[in-house]
């Protein structure tokens, strides 16, 4: 015989505004974009989960692909009877010192901006000032980068010379595009904290500053690599 | 049925055509739109085996109108050697990339993940729209290279280096067609990394009410796992895409080595490794396989046990087969390698792993057996379908355990003993997946029915062509007809001619037979019998939605609420003998 629960086990009214976050351990489920149009401090937030996850699934892609290109570099080493070492051009070490720079800045810029949302901030200039050097400090990052290219060009390291500096070009050149694509992923960020209609999300500052902070240390990596084997 | 009211969508319908048909963000949309370029893919791929099996029983007939696709490869309709390796390579590339991993995964998965899970859509509906018109774009370009002045390229579909990084040198379809190639299949890697990543943060995060993880039905796991998969594999060829194509056109040397002399070129680049090149490829070659069977997996054992009306043995147990499966395939790239020059002792380290993916694949298979022992099986076009899945994934999985061993697949391998072996355990088992998902979803996807009297005559010819085509690869790889030739004519292999007859005559009459799946597949979208709203008297969430085809937002602006695992079958209920997952009912006893 078929009974019914009584009464269902999980609620099925569910009110939208207590909802929005869907934290009960059952999964995610309801989302949305929350109400529009009420202005930032309005927004509760409501589908942070996805944009988080996502840029975490993306972050391990991405060092799934240097971890092939490294390998790549070993084995190729390995089999290798034209390895000429390069010296690194200096300037590296200063974007070094940049992009660590850039990822403090963005730090600074992200509490400031989750306390503008939490109203315990004013205006929205402190955030956006933060944000802008955080700006500013990627892109000398990116022309330090391309300085140093211009470095290797001047000595006549070219990406075919030889295995060294084929590696160092690609290496330099696809983090150079993943920055890029963090730059990218930050001016958004800065149009959406501006606006009043769909702004800003914690969860896209969040997802951004991660994107951002993993380039930093990405980098550390693949300087420690190109400074130990070319 | 209890529902959330909560109306919450992320994005609204669709009002132009142009939004609704062609850059449409519903996931549902998108599936279809994967399915239609697998269609068009396999056709595509399966004529050029037509080509190639009429070429390799009479090479020397013109085949009308060849000449026209290239006045060089087939000058008066009788392709040359090296055009018949371009029709090879392009064959495979358009099967594993464009059909083998789009339709069961991206095609269906698109279409039914989210529904099946009580979303609304996927996670990041513009990254989804995104990867179907980047992998659009990828086709094209592959496509481009049939027309290319060369042809298209003929370093296989694993493009192995050197022949596929030195250029012009190594022969027609190597110069431009070959660019197009590793240009084409970097595109197809960024749209399944965004795919792959749109996929498991849906799966995630966009759950409904009740919808835990163990509540998931098998074939949303098949997904979920494949995803992951499918994240690291592409991750891993996007790269290894890059070097080859810097190689063809940067003037490095990451693949070719030193002194290479090819047709009276020396070549001037040094050093590479073309070892480094199948590493890289096999690292994402095998786990692609393994991105091909597991939806197919996933897809035969949800229909399976719809039709056999009570739960599997363990559907649990399928699951955790599937993870380690997905665990072992990063494991046994190497077992392509045998035969490369790499270090033996690496060959036996490969094969130990390799022969151990057989533990949860033979689990997979007792299970399904042991399940349909004494079950009531509905039979239809899809339980069909699935079962004659299980004999090929068995007939094709056995023939895994002589290549697996380093010492048999010295005498095997580049013979059509594993030509023979991946056609039937990856691609025939595969596409059995797609059809039994097609005529079982396709009252969901069209709210009409597939015609089940043109069904089984397409199952039953289906399965009796396909076993004539691909048995016998087996014994002409035992009697050691080597792959790749494009005739047989001249040499010992001359004896073996009857049976590639025989293959050739089948596949024409095989491949014919597929006219009827097209023809039931158009027919029935327009005259098909107007479908039930539950015709498999099916528990999953799919078939809980208010229409077929779903609404944009798939449940109505309502979000369903799960109460149970997914299969209650065989239990007592108002409903008959099942219990749809959004059903607030508690089971009675079995009866």
């Amino acid at each position: 015989m078929a009974t019914t629960l009584p009464p269902p086990q999980i609620a099925p009214q569910i009110d939208v505004e207590q909802d929005l976050r869907p934290h009960d351990g059952n999964g995610g489920g309801l989302r949305g974009l929350g109400q529009e149009g009420r202005g930032l401090r309005a927004v509760k937030d409501p589908s942070g989960e996805p944009t988080r996850t996502g840029i975490w699934v993306g972050l391990a892609a991405i060092a799934m692909m240097f971890a092939a290109l490294t390998s790549a570099l070993y084995v190729r080493e390995g089999a290798a009877t034209d390895w000429h070492h390069i010296v690194l051009p200096p300037i590296l070490w200063f974007n070094t010192l940049a992009l660590i720079a850039s990822s403090i800045t963005l730090e600074l810029a992200r509490r400031r901006v989750a306390a503008f949302m939490r109203g315990q901030e004013s205006s929205r200039s402190g955030p956006t000032l933060w944000l802008n050097a955080t700006m500013v400090l990627g892109l000398v990052f990116v022309v330090g980068q391309y300085m140093a290219w211009l470095k290797l060009r001047s000595q006549g390291l070219y990406l075919p010379t030889n295995p060294n500096s084929s590696f160092f070009y690609v290496f330099t050149g696809v983090h150079a595009v993943h920055v890029l694509g963090g730059l990218g992923g930050l001016s958004r960020v800065m149009v959406k904290f501006r606006r009043a209609a769909r702004p800003l999300r914690r969860s896209t500052i969040d997802a951004t500053s991660y994107y951002w902070h993993f380039m930093g240390m990405l980098w550390m990596y693949l300087l420690f690599v190109l400074w130990a084997k070319l | 049925m209890s529902e959330a009211s909560a109306h919450v969508v992320h994005h609204g319908p669709p009002t132009s055509f142009i939004r609704k048909h062609v850059f449409s963000l519903d996931h549902k949309v998108i599936g279809k739109q994967y399915y239609a370029l697998a269609l068009v893919a396999v056709v595509t791929g399966m004529v050029l085996s037509w080509l190639m099996r009429i070429h390799l029983i009479a090479p020397n007939w013109p085949i009308p109108g060849l000449q026209w696709l290239s006045k060089v490869g087939a000058p008066g309709g009788v392709m040359t050697p090296e055009y018949y390796l371009s029709l090879m390579t392009m064959h495979g590339t358009l099967m594993v990339f464009f059909v083998l991993t789009n339709a069961p995964f991206a095609a269906f998965g698109n279409y039914f993940l989210p529904i099946q899970i009580g979303a609304e859509d996927m996670a990041f509906p513009r990254f989804n729209m995104m990867s179907f018109w980047t992998t659009f774009i990828a086709f094209c370009i592959l496509v481009a290279a049939f027309f290319v002045p060369d042809g298209p390229p003929l370093a296989g579909w694993t493009a192995y280096a050197p022949l596929s990084a030195v250029g012009k040198d190594a022969g027609p379809g190597e110069g431009l067609g070959q660019t197009l190639w590793g240009l084409s299949i970097f595109v197809f890697c960024i749209a399944s990394l965004l795919g792959s990543l749109n996929f498991i943060a849906t799966t995630l995060d966009l759950r409904t009410k009740g919808m835990t993880l163990a509540r998931m039905p098998i074939v949303s796991w098949a997904w979920f796992i494949t995803s992951c998969i499918a994240l690291l594999a592409f991750a891993v060829l996007l790269p290894a895409c890059l070097l080859l194509i810097l190689d063809r056109i940067g003037g490095t040397s990451f693949f070719i080595p030193s002194g290479l002399n090819i047709s009276d070129h020396l070549q001037p680049h040094q050093g590479g490794s073309p070892l480094l090149w199948q590493h890289l490829f096999w690292f994402f070659g095998h786990p692609e396989v393994y991105i091909a069977i597991l939806p197919a997996i996933g897809i035969v054992s949800h229909i399976l046990i719809n039709s056999m009306r009570k739960p599997m043995l363990s559907h649990k147990t399928i699951i955790y087969c599937m993870m380690g499966i997905g665990f072992l395939s990063y494991m046994v790239w190497g077992h392509h390698m045998f035969l490369s020059g790499m270090n033996p002792f690496s060959a036996l380290v490969f094969s130990f792993p390799t022969l151990m993916i057989t533990i949860p694949a033979t689990i997979m298979t007792l299970i399904w057996l042991g399940s349909l022992y004494g079950s009531n099986l509905r039979i239809n076009t899809a339980s069909l379908f699935c079962l004659g899945f299980i004999s090929m994934f068995v007939s094709g999985g056995v023939s895994g355990f002589f290549l697996a061993q380093p010492s048999i697949d010295i005498y095997l391998h580049a013979t059509y003993f594993v030509v023979g072996h991946f056609h039937m355990v990856m691609g025939v088992a595969a596409i059995f997946g797609v059809f039994a998902g097609t005529y079982f979803w396709f009252p969901k996807m069209t709210g009409r029915m597939m015609s089940e009297r043109l069904g089984r005559l397409h199952f039953w010819l289906t399965f009796i062509g396909t076993y004539c085509i691909f048995m016998p690869f087996h014994y002409l790889g035992l009697a050691g007809n080597v792959r790749r030739y494009s005739a047989f004519t001249d040499d010992f292999l001359v004896p073996l001619i009857p049976v590639h007859k025989f293959i050739t005559y089948s596949a024409l009459f095989t491949g014919a037979v597929q006219l009827v799946f097209i023809f039931n597949l158009i027919y029935s979208h327009f005259k098909g019998a107007i479908a039930p709203a539950n015709p498999w008297e099916a528990t999953s969430l799919e078939w809980s939605t208010p229409s077929s085809p779903p609404p944009f937002d798939n449940f109505g602006g309502k979000h369903p609420v799960v109460y149970h695992d997914p299969y209650q079958y065989g239990v007592k209920s108002s409903t008959g003998d099942y219990l749809m997952q959004d059903s607030p009912e508690r089971a009675g006893e079995t009866p």
